[in-house]
């Protein structure tokens, strides 16, 4: 049965993840200007906050599913700031990772770390099949031995492991690349520093580097040493990652996009302008008319986002969705937040205000997680029925 | 709880509406529109899918399934996938049908609904819009004036489907009392009434979908002829389903632009290769699924809520908005996509772009 209305229980849970998200703007100026600084673990505040344990566990029959939610919650705590938090979370992307490529004895001794993932290098990001890091087996002491450098790894600092790809065999192009577990402190493993941003300067975006750093055999996720002859399997394993971290970051982006409609909605009624539904386009104002076009984008784009994530509920394959909501989202957010700047003139430039950070933001949106191009291709090969040779 | 499940039941019904509108609709959709006229014929086979007469209930001998705003938004967009102006007219009954079973008094749905149910097309229609620059039905201008116990309708209306032959006519109007669309009533006119004068339009698009002008002078008509009696109609309500309606017409008319520009992009050729190959080919392309998406889902959402009678302002308002934006930008693109045989008739595609900035005009006609 279509339906888009959330349980009363729901919702609940996300007014009060909206609630704490509020508490969490208080610090976003702060963390914007003081780059070098990290949020904490735990804001003063949370005491007032009891922890929200268990918004995702004992849910009724009737709750909307664990994907289609968790996709709410991101986008309620980003609504609020990208990086505060009212209670650091565990777990980043390499922990998805893991879940996905890992064996049930790796996911057993790693699942409890906070697990980064390093995939992007200085000259190669949206193609990761160019991956130069190199990982070598040293049969006299049963070690990897990883050489080489990693950028833009998002909670790179505190992570306590890292999922990084590196190639077996350069020569074997896609085919090649592994994705290898390495926990901090590694020998040779040295994490260079953290990155000076347009926008999310308080997240944590780490460089790595990589100088004959040892790590044990059983450190391969999977398991697997083989190099396939065909270049499709292993390779798809690590890209299926994508088909659950896309529709998250998808509505983190969105999270934020609202967060800038909502200030630009208060400010335009402040001015005397009100926003309504009842009369048709043409009985409105031209800044009504063009909130409600932003507004309908936003829309838009968060229903692709609850289209992939319903299908994974669902066991469905959504590769496809994944790629239209990341997609969506990406321009979606970028013409919101620039849409609403230009609505409130120099006030939403001012840095008195957090919509300018939000516009700073959300821009990564359309770039991590597979650029807006990236997904485009993968839309167009899926929907023509061509292979990655066929459409570059 | 979020979900974008149909039920089995309306799976079967999307289903037999494809293939309707692919055997159907799509062999005659260009002689219609070059005819400016629907085919009889075509209206009577349209008839045998019970569109308008399996929401009727069986005390006035319809089928007995329950309203739904849901399923119709479902059938709009196959049947708009065949062609636009023919699933126009071909649903047009409903737009005075359905009306009357949400709104009317027991006496009128007496009156009206069993015209409905026999198995020979019958068509009444709805009288919304009105011949302004940038028409917003909250901004209604046509007046029904109290006369003794009845009422007396003044005004002008346009872009009436099936104008030439409906039966009667749900014309909408204020009556005072109350601004915007609170003060504003449904009024069934007898197409024979004294007043009444009807004449045929001529369109950019739609074409096939005949539509007349209606001008009331002084039409009077009894009491009993205001749609709900006293209460009156919940008009925001009307206008909502119309905009969700129009919404999902707009999804099923993208859709055509994108599954006919997806085939015809791997078959040309240009630079040794297929257009499909070239990434301004392909991610144009891609923008048409996305989109598609997008557009289902926000029509989806507001019928949803009209479904479950919850207020669907705000939701019917914002997929009206962008699907018939993003209808447009499709089908210019799909003329894009095919070039010189985007522009020449032989191929549906300037049908289906002249049909797209038509239906982003209509505010308020397909109320179902």
């Amino acid at each position: 049965m279509i339906d888009f209305e959330l349980t009363q229980n729901d919702r609940r849970a996300l007014d009060a993840l909206r609630a704490e998200a509020l508490v969490c703007r208080r610090y976003a100026r702060h963390f914007d200007e003081n780059e070098h600084e990290f949020p904490p673990d735990e804001l003063p505040e949370a005491a007032d906050f009891p922890p929200l344990m268990g918004l995702l566990g004992g849910r009724g029959p009737d709750d909307t599913g664990l994907g289609t939610m968790s996709m709410l919650i991101a986008a309620a705590q980003s609504w609020g700031d990208y990086s505060v938090r009212m209670r650091r979370g565990k777990g980043g992307l390499g922990n998805a990772a893991l879940r996905a490529a890992g064996t049930p004895e790796q996911q057993k001794k790693w699942g409890h770390l906070t697990l980064a993932m390093a995939i992007t290098e200085p000259g190669c990001g949206s193609d990761p099949s160019r991956v130069q890091m190199s990982a070598v087996l040293d049969p006299a002491t049963d070690e990897w031995v990883l050489n080489g450098e990693k950028i833009f790894v998002t909670t790179g600092c505190r992570a306590e492991g890292v999922v990084v790809w590196a190639t077996l065999d350069k020569s074997a192009g896609r085919a090649g690349i592994k994705s290898f577990l390495v926990e901090k402190g590694a020998p040779g493993f040295v994490v260079a520093g953290k990155e000076k941003k347009l926008g999310i300067r308080a997240d944590d975006t780490a460089a790595y580097l990589f100088q004959d750093c040892r790590i044990p055999r059983g450190n391969l996720l999977g398991g697997n040493e083989e190099i396939p002859k065909e270049s499709s399997g292993g390779f798809r394993g690590v890209m299926k990652t994508f088909n659950m971290t896309r529709p998250a970051v998808a509505a983190i982006g969105l999270g934020i996009a609202e967060a800038a409609l909502d200030f630009t909605r208060e400010a335009l009624r402040e001015a005397g302008i009100e926003v309504a539904y009842g009369p048709g386009l043409s009985a409105q104002s031209a800044a009504a008319q063009r909130f409600l076009e932003l507004e309908a984008l936003f829309d838009a784009a968060m229903l692709t986002v609850l289209r992939a994530a319903w299908l994974s509920d669902h066991g469905k394959p959504n590769n496809l969705e994944s790629s239209i909501c990341k997609a969506k989202a990406g321009t979606a957010v970028r013409e919101i937040t620039q849409g609403c700047i230009e609505l409130l003139g120099p006030m939403g430039a001012s840095r008195e205000h957090l919509l300018e950070k939000w516009f700073r933001d959300v821009r990564i949106t359309d770039i991590y997680e597979g650029t807006g191009q990236i997904q485009r291709l993968i839309i167009a090969r899926d929907i023509l029925g061509y292979g990655r040779d066929e459409l570059k | 709880m979020i979900s974008f499940g149909p039920t089995e039941e309306q799976q079967v019904a999307r289903d037999a509406m494809r293939e309707f509108a692919t055997d159907a609709m799509r062999p005659i959709a260009r002689a219609s529109d070059e005819a400016g006229a629907v085919p009889a014929e075509f209206l009577e086979q349209a008839w045998q899918l019970g569109l308008t007469a399996t929401q009727i209930p069986e005390a006035y001998g319809g089928g007995g399934e329950a309203r739904s705003p849901l399923v119709n938004a479902l059938v709009l967009e196959e049947l708009a996938f065949g062609d636009a102006a023919l699933a126009l007219a071909a649903l047009a009954p409903s737009l005075f049908a359905l009306p009357v079973l949400e709104f009317g008094t027991e006496a009128q749905k007496q009156a009206h609904l069993p015209r409905f149910c026999t198995d020979r097309y019958a068509v009444a229609s709805l009288a919304l819009v009105e011949p302004a620059p940038a028409f917003d039905p909250i901004g209604l201008r046509a007046k029904a004036e109290r006369k003794g116990d009845g009422w007396v309708l003044s005004g002008t209306k346009c872009f009436v489907p099936m104008a030439d032959r409906a039966s009667h006519f749900l014309v909408l109007a204020r009556n005072g009392g109350g601004e915007g669309l609170e003060g504003v009533s449904a009024f069934i006119v007898p197409r024979d009434s004294a007043g009444l004068s009807i004449s045929p339009e001529q369109n950019l698009g739609l074409r096939a979908l005949p539509t007349g002008t209606l001008a009331l002078e002084r039409v009077e008509i009894p009491a009993e002829a205001r749609l709900g009696g006293d209460d009156g109609i919940d008009a925001q309500r009307l206008v909502n389903l119309s905009r969700t309606a129009l919404a999902a017409v707009s999804v099923g008319l993208a859709r055509a632009v994108m599954e006919y520009a997806i085939p015809y992009a791997k078959q040309r050729e240009a630079f040794d290769e297929a257009i499909a190959r070239k990434q301004a080919i392909a991610f144009a392309l891609a923008d048409m699924r996305i989109e598609t998406d997008a557009m289902r889902w926000l029509t989806w959402k507001a019928a949803s809520r009209l479904e479950r009678r919850l207020d669907a302002t705000r939701e019917a308002h914002l997929a009206r908005l962008y699907c018939a934006r993003q209808a447009m930008k499709i089908a210019d693109d799909g003329v894009q996509v095919l070039g010189g045989h985007g522009f020449i008739r032989e191929h549906p595609v300037e049908l289906w772009y002249r049909n797209a900035r038509t239906i982003g005009v209509l505010e308020g006609t397909v109320a179902i």
